[in-house]
């Protein structure tokens, strides 16, 4: 286990590294000089190579590399171009929103998602799971803004029950910030319910051609009980992997709810460093995705140890 | 064999299926989601092809005096918020995204089965390092990705199908990499090689022929993604031409105005897009279920 866990980590960090590789290195050809974007057109070219000098912008990019990391691994994720201050507070402040954004999806898709996957595969073959399954696959390939814009026309245009955009204000009690986020949660359940409801099927499917399972049925015990004790209690476990592993598919629809939404994310927060050319706030930003990413991946890889007794006493066969 | 190698991965379906019976399209044209899904598919390749034959009106026509215009006789889709017929555009506006989608799908298919077939073939070192680089790549939203080498490198119609091709080649060449894999150790291959047989050739003249069925079923899924991301950028406001029509970047400049009651500027071009990924799902599930059986 810990040595498993160890080499997982080590990997992780491996990945982590390339990332920021990438990460900084895009950031370092994107057009546009840092000082000229902050101080505007009508600034002195003094001024503009004095900036550079302070923002550490004109040293060699390896040197320049090399500090950003030490100062990540330091916890300092730099200054922000646009706002002239720490970028960690709004990275921060941003997670924090994305986070309930995608804690309300993920409470609705869970249940909802390994429903849809246990029911496709008690059914087999019938329409009904060919119907869930065509679902699934369909919704996972509309674009979220997409179907964003479909729940809005409906709900907020048409019926007008709820509000269009996500923005309740930070203060706002518990219940009206619910309601805010209803629709923006709606496209990242979409999306993500086929991912999980095959998932589910699929280890459903093969839980119940298993030899315990066919035992289970001819010891006599009703259908409903082999599938509640003997079936889903095995089935359920690749699935909470799967659920993990959606968390990068999740940001990336944070990045396009949030747009549409105008709600104060990390992904709307990414968006608009992109746009602004903060590099800083940008390179922290997808960094801090990344990080996020690889976590819930460790957590799903744990999980699935934990869950799965065979895999503790044979040892992990990578 | 030579020449089923020779030919675009994307073009070849395997000429029998697995049965042996029937050859692969008249096992698919006997799926209703895939009559369904080629249907759509069909009708949006028309509006792309001759999208300005086709539109009742001149899609970039500004009047006016019609502005934000509900559906009407005239305009069956209503009018945006220059006068402009929104039917029209959403006729014209299959041709960008059928444009880019699937040269990007098609690149990355082509660099990414190369890929695959070196890392499932030679393991080692080249497979360890992809691998990695694979995990990166999947670490971040595609979108993300996509969107940081679009802002570093400009929009363009070249740019964005490289950028989503690239983005596209280490996920095609894990799948292919594992097809190879089962191949790998099979008796032909024992033979190919004590036959004297080049690396080149095993990998594209012996492995090829047998993993066509898993690249073809990767092409359509991903040139689903593609959709998925040309749409999305041009939603975020990267397409190419400005005032051309695009349904993500009409629904870009036109969202905003839902609040007022504006609904169809935007509806309608949500829902061209939606029904294109549909039709390439039902498209492409209808083709997995074939290679499957």
């Amino acid at each position: 286990m810990t040595r498993y866990l160890l080499r997982r980590v080590g990997l992780a960090i491996v990945t982590l590294w390339i990332l920021s590789v990438i990460v900084f290195f895009a950031g370092q050809i994107l057009p546009g000089d840092p000082a000229r974007a902050t101080l505007g057109p009508l600034a002195a070219p003094s001024a503009v190579r004095a900036l550079d000098h302070q923002l550490g912008v004109d040293r060699p990019l390896v040197t320049q590399y090399l500090s950003w990391l030490g100062g990540l691994l330091h916890g300092d994720m730099g200054t922000s171009y646009a706002y002239q201050s720490a970028v960690s507070p709004f990275i921060r402040a941003a997670l924090i929103n994305s986070a309930k954004l995608a804690a309300l999806a993920l409470i609705v898709i869970i249940p909802l998602g390994i429903l849809g996957g246990v029911i496709a595969a008690l059914n087999y073959g019938r329409p009904i799971d060919r119907v869930i399954s065509l679902f699934g696959s369909s919704a996972a390939t509309v674009p979220e803004f997409v179907s964003g814009i479909v729940v809005i026309v409906v709900f907020g245009v048409a019926l007008k029950v709820l509000p269009v955009t996500a923005a309740a204000g930070t203060g706002a009690p518990f219940l009206t910030q619910l309601k805010y986020l209803i629709l923006p949660a709606v496209p990242l359940v979409l999306v993500l319910f086929g991912y999980i409801a095959r998932m589910a099927r699929a280890g459903t499917v093969e839980a119940l051609e298993s030899d315990y399972a066919r035992t289970a049925t001819l010891k006599g015990l009703k259908r409903s009980v082999v599938i509640r004790r003997h079936v889903l209690r095995n089935s359920l476990l690749p699935t909470i992997t799967v659920i993990a592993t959606q968390t990068g598919y999740l940001i990336g629809g944070l990045v396009i709810v949030e747009t549409l939404f105008n709600y104060q994310g990390i992904g709307k927060l990414i968006f608009s460093a992109a746009t602004a050319k903060d590099f800083p706030m940008l390179e922290a930003g997808v960094l801090t995705i990344g990080v996020v990413y690889m976590v819930a991946t460790l957590v799903a890889d744990m999980l699935t140890f934990s869950l799965n007794p065979r895999l503790r006493v044979g040892g992990w066969s990578d | 064999m030579t020449e089923v190698a020779a030919a675009a991965p994307a073009e070849i379906i395997p000429a029998v299926s697995a049965r042996g019976e029937l050859p692969a399209w008249r096992l698919l044209i006997r799926r209703p989601s895939f009559l369904v899904g080629a249907t759509m598919l069909l009708f949006w390749v028309v509006c792309a092809l001759f999208g300005n034959a086709i539109a009742p009106h001149d899609p970039l026509a500004q009047q006016l005096l019609s502005i934000n215009k509900p559906p009407s006789a005239a305009h069956w889709f209503g009018t945006d918020s220059l006068g402009r017929d929104v039917l029209s555009r959403v006729i014209v506006g299959a041709g960008p995204i059928l444009t880019v989608a699937p040269l990007a799908t098609l690149l990355g298919t082509v660099l990414g089965t190369a890929l695959g077939l070196a890392m499932g073939y030679f393991g080692g070192l080249l497979d360890a390092l992809v691998s990695r680089l694979v995990e990166a790549v999947l670490a971040l939203p595609a979108v993300i990705v996509i969107f940081l080498f679009i802002v570093a490198l400009g929009t363009s119609v070249s740019t964005l199908i490289i950028v989503i091709g690239f983005i596209f080649t280490p996920l095609i060449a894990r799948t292919v990499r594992s097809a190879v894999q089962v191949e790998r150790h099979l008796d032909y291959l024992s033979s190919a090689r004590l036959l004297g047989e080049r690396p080149i050739r095993i990998m594209f003249v012996e492995i090829l022929p047998n993993v066509v069925p898993t690249v073809v079923v990767e092409f359509t899924v991903r040139l689903g993604y593609a959709i998925f991301a040309v749409a999305t950028l041009a939603f975020l406001g990267f397409s190419v031409q400005v005032s051309a029509p695009n349904w993500g970047s009409d629904i870009n400049s036109s969202y905003g105005l839902l609040g007022a009651g504006y609904w169809w500027e935007t509806l309608f071009p949500a829902l061209a897009i939606a029904s294109l990924v549909v039709a390439i799902n039902l498209v492409a599930d209808s083709i997995q279920q074939v290679v499957s059986e």
